[in-house]
């Protein structure tokens, strides 16, 4: 039987990142094939190659056995594929029924496209157990009905392969479960699933089949009947040579960051980061691991003083961290904080670097008495820490956009451990960095771990979290599934990362 | 408003700014040419009378003189993210402020100290007045906006209007004197800014008949203030990070909303001391619509003036020679009005925000293969 789908030699570059390498699935038709892998493996960018949105560099996307051309998605449903984003694209003003029709008005008047898919959608829904009010609100209904509605939109548009990116994250339990019968059912009609995701008991419970993508190439397949948690785990997290960090023994000291029961929910009250605790002392180095999008962040901006907690607390060298504690003010305490996403906090894009070497410390009284700003002072104090981080290249008036990632970052890690801190938080410290700055970065952390500093590193780079802590912390879905030190099995913590606990593995 | 990194300074801050101009002209000339006039002798009269006659480059500075206040609000704001329309609103109600001073304080104070005290000091409070008054009307939408998140496009135009009612309702009611039969104050002698003519017949020279006062000094000094603000203090960096990148100001600790409030003070302060300039200067009295379409020149002053003070000033003085130039127009040629001039200032308005993108590939391009 030809497969529905078959990706052959598929190869895709962005800049110096081998996002897609030499990768080939296919793809039986009426399965459900998952597709499983840490961040940044690659699953996503082939996916968007399929769909339409990245064109391939190399290699073949064929259709039941025929070549095709996908140049953008209304290719890609034009064929029969549709897809649920991660974020779904619906307009949250408009009905159930003119999301549907959005893309496929056919005319100046919507009257008869609407009347035609209130038929159609009837009808999905008796087949499919899609159950929707066609006239409800979007923006009012739950997540999991909003997902329901994106799976209608790609249905209704004749997808017979549905792409689904990471479809749980945003699900509770319950509405996970209603999901998978769906899928199951639209599988046994004859639809082709793929199902994008980091979960291994998704993969376990619903796929036939199962793809297992690492650092841009498919490691390994197996058939889900056939295989085990753990050996997907291994093949997912993989048996890498250590980044070599020399360092010695951590000699922590007094408790520097104590964070007691912390919740934290977002607008639709639920909890970002649920129920965690945790301490950093003096002189260690504390990882959280963890897939992206587990609560880390949210957890960062709680502890920095952006968000506040919605319950439990932090005590920051004895002393709690209150509602009124503003970033700026945490920051005199001695708090510094190399933010996790560059380019929207830690520099201005449009400023020198000097002047972006200054964001957060402005009123440091070192750079000016009163309300001036010395711009000598500003420029001084920019070109020393450029020295010392060996900024290439090592010019303050440039505009912070012209420099690499890395040297961006050594600016960003140049004024925070210049402030001297007593404690470091540092998310994603050597995403988009090349090698060598990656060597350098990782050498100044535990310089300065050594002096006796306290850091909070969050990254989802397992490789870098192993080689740089002391202790390790794995988040999932808001919670902190557990303590290991570095010397833990790769294994167990690709299940921790995965959400599979102690007690269930 | 961006600056652009991927375009030679010059270019982006004198070429596209020129482009703009011409192309502006055109199609000026185009409305001549419709109007049955001949273009070319029409931007004679709008250029050459005011550019070769002394009277003429006084009044350019005049002109001026008001653009670079109402620009400076303008670009302030702009260094802030906020786009300030109320400019005009908020020079009109400052007048409240330059001229409350002037009536009720400047007569105690004259006769309690000689005339050449009581002035300064009198003109000193006016110009704190009218700076506070029209921030005052510029912190109100900062605080919708930073509080309540009203966009702060709508609260200002809609804040110009209630201003106009608000002065239209202060002068009649409250300012005119009784039995006056026209609407304005009386006059304001007890802190009367000299125009250029008054203080040359003091020294014996016979300077012609201009509105130019030496308040001009002052709006060059408000702008290297603006310019020092921004670029060499703390809350000037903190205005900018705000405008630049908001998510990245809350990182750095900064509180968006109070920069917002305390820049839209500033902005409309700037816009207030016009106010100061034009009571107190050449009107010498609180009128009504004296401030005569300035707040929306400041716009275009300041998008071509590229939100840098220096810009500003060269703008302004732009946009001053077009005022002045389109008095002489009207005077000279009937059928052509004043306000084919502020048709020009709408195209350059267009030109320079709506439309700043058109050339900008183009550019681009050329500077690409040249390089």
């Amino acid at each position: 039987m030809t497969p529905a789908i078959e990706l052959i030699n598929i190869d895709k570059r962005f800049g110096a990142v081998h996002a897609n390498n030499n990768v080939s699935i296919a793809i039986a038709a009426g399965t459900i094939h998952g597709i499983i892998g840490e961040n940044g493996a690659g699953k996503s960018t082939l996916m968007s190659i399929l769909f339409g949105f990245y064109q391939a560099d190399k290699g073949e996307c064929r259709l039941r056995g025929k070549p095709e051309k996908i140049k953008s998605s209304t290719d890609a449903i034009a064929l029969g594929i549709g897809m649920v984003h991660q974020h779904f694209m619906l307009v949250e003003p408009f009905t159930v029924l003119e999301n549907i029709i959005l893309g496929a008005e056919g005319g100046a008047l919507i009257g008869p496209a609407l009347d035609k898919a209130r038929a159609a959608l009837k009808h999905l829904a008796d087949e499919y157990e899609l159950d929707v009010d066609p006239d409800a609100i979007v923006g009012e209904l739950p997540v999991g009905l909003q997902q329901r509605v994106e799976i209608l939109k790609a249905l209704y548009k004749g997808a017979e392969v549905l792409i689904l990116d990471e479809p749980t994250g945003v699900l509770t339990p319950a509405e996970a479960d209603h999901l998978f019968r769906i899928l199951k059912q639209l599988r046994d009609q004859g639809k082709t699933i793929i199902l994008i995701t980091h979960k291994l008991r998704e993969i376990m419970a619903i796929t036939d089949r199962v793809s297992v993508m690492r650092r841009g190439e498919v490691v390994a397949e197996f058939d889900t009947s056939k295989t085990n948690v753990g050996e997907l785990a291994e093949a997912m997290v993989g048996r890498r040579v250590l980044l070599r960090v020399e360092k010695t023994r951590a000699k922590p000291g007094n408790v520097v960051l104590d964070v007691r029961h912390l919740t934290w929910r977002d607008k639709k009250n639920i909890a970002r980061v649920d129920d965690v605790s945790f301490t950093v002392r003096k002189g260690e180095i504390v990882g959280i691991a963890g897939v992206s999008g587990n609560g880390q962040s949210e957890l960062l901006d709680v502890i920095t003083g952006i968000a506040k907690a919605s319950s439990g607390e932090v005590i920051f060298k004895d002393q709690p961290v209150g509602i009124k504690d503003s970033p700026a003010e945490l920051r005199k305490r001695g708090l510094a904080h190399v933010p996790e996403d560059r380019h929207h906090r830690g520099l201005i894009s449009t400023f020198t670097a000097a002047e972006s070497a200054i964001l957060g410390y402005q009123s440091n009284p070192a750079l000016g008495k009163g309300f001036r700003l010395n711009r000598d002072a500003v420029v001084a104090q920019s070109l020393k820490q450029m020295q010392e981080f060996d900024v290439r290249p090592a010019d303050p008036h440039l505009k912070s956009a012209k420099f690499s990632g890395g040297n961006q970052q050594k600016i960003i890690l140049a004024r925070e451990i210049g402030s001297n801190p007593d404690l470091l938080i540092v998310g994603q410290p050597t995403r988009g960095v090349d090698i060598g700055a990656i060597e350098f970065i990782h050498r100044r952390l535990i310089e300065l771990r050594d002096q006796g500093k306290a850091i909070l590193l969050v990254s989802v780079e397992l490789d870098e979290i192993r080689s740089l802590s002391d202790r390790i912390l794995v988040m999932f879905a808001g919670r902190v599934m557990g303590e290991r030190p570095p010397s833990a099995d790769e294994r167990e913590l690709g299940l921790l990362m995965a959400g599979v606990g102690k007690e269930a593995a | 408003m961006s600056t652009r990194s991927d375009l030679p300074a010059w270019v982006d801050i004198g070429l596209i700014p020129a482009l703009n101009l011409v192309i502006a002209f055109i199609m000026a000339g185009l409305v001549v040419l419709i109007i049955g006039e001949n273009p070319i002798k029409a931007l004679t009269i709008l250029l050459g009378e005011p550019l070769f006659s002394l009277q003429g480059w006084c009044n350019i500075l005049y002109y001026a003189t008001n653009f670079i206040f109402t620009g400076l609000c303008v670009s302030v704001a702009f260094h802030a993210g906020l786009f300030n329309i109320g400019g005009e609103g908020q020079a009109y109600v400052a007048g409240l402020g330059a001229a409350t001073p002037g009536l009720i304080l400047g007569g105690a104070l004259a006769s309690i100290l000689p005339n050449t005290l009581s002035q300064p000091i009198t003109l000193l409070i006016c110009l704190v007045g009218s700076f506070i008054v029209g921030g005052l009307w510029g912190l109100f939408p900062g605080y919708l906006q930073a509080k309540r998140g009203s966009h702060i496009v709508i609260t200002t135009i809609m804040l110009n209007f209630i201003a106009a009612s608000l002065m239209q309702y202060m002068i009649n009611r409250v300012f005119r004197p009784t039995g006056n039969q026209a609407v304005e104050s009386r006059a304001i002698n007890d802190a009367y800014i000299w125009n250029l003519r008054e203080i040359g017949n003091i020294f014996g020279a016979k300077l012609p008949s201009t509105p130019l006062t030496p308040v001009i000094f002052i709006a060059l000094l408000a702008a290297f203030a603006v310019w020092y603000l921004l670029w060499r203090t703390k809350l000037g960096y903190e205005i900018r990070t705000v405008g630049a990148n908001q998510e990245a100001a809350i990182y750095a600790g900064i509180s968006p909303p109070r920069i917002i409030m305390i820049t839209m003070m500033i902005s409309g302060g700037l816009a207030g001391l016009l106010a100061f300039h034009e009571v107190l200067g050449p009107q010498h009295k609180l009128l009504l619509e004296y401030v005569q379409g300035a707040g929306f020149v400041g716009i275009a002053v300041a998008l071509m003036g590229r939100s840098h003070p220096v810009g500003i000033v060269l703008a302004a003085l732009l946009f001053g020679l077009l005022s002045e130039g389109g008095t002489q127009l009207s005077f000279e040629i009937q059928s052509i009005s004043k306000d084919l001039v502020v048709v020009i200032q709408g195209l350059v308005v267009l030109f320079m925000g709506a439309l700043e993108q058109a050339f900008h590939p183009l550019l681009q391009k050329f500077f690409r293969q040249e390089s």
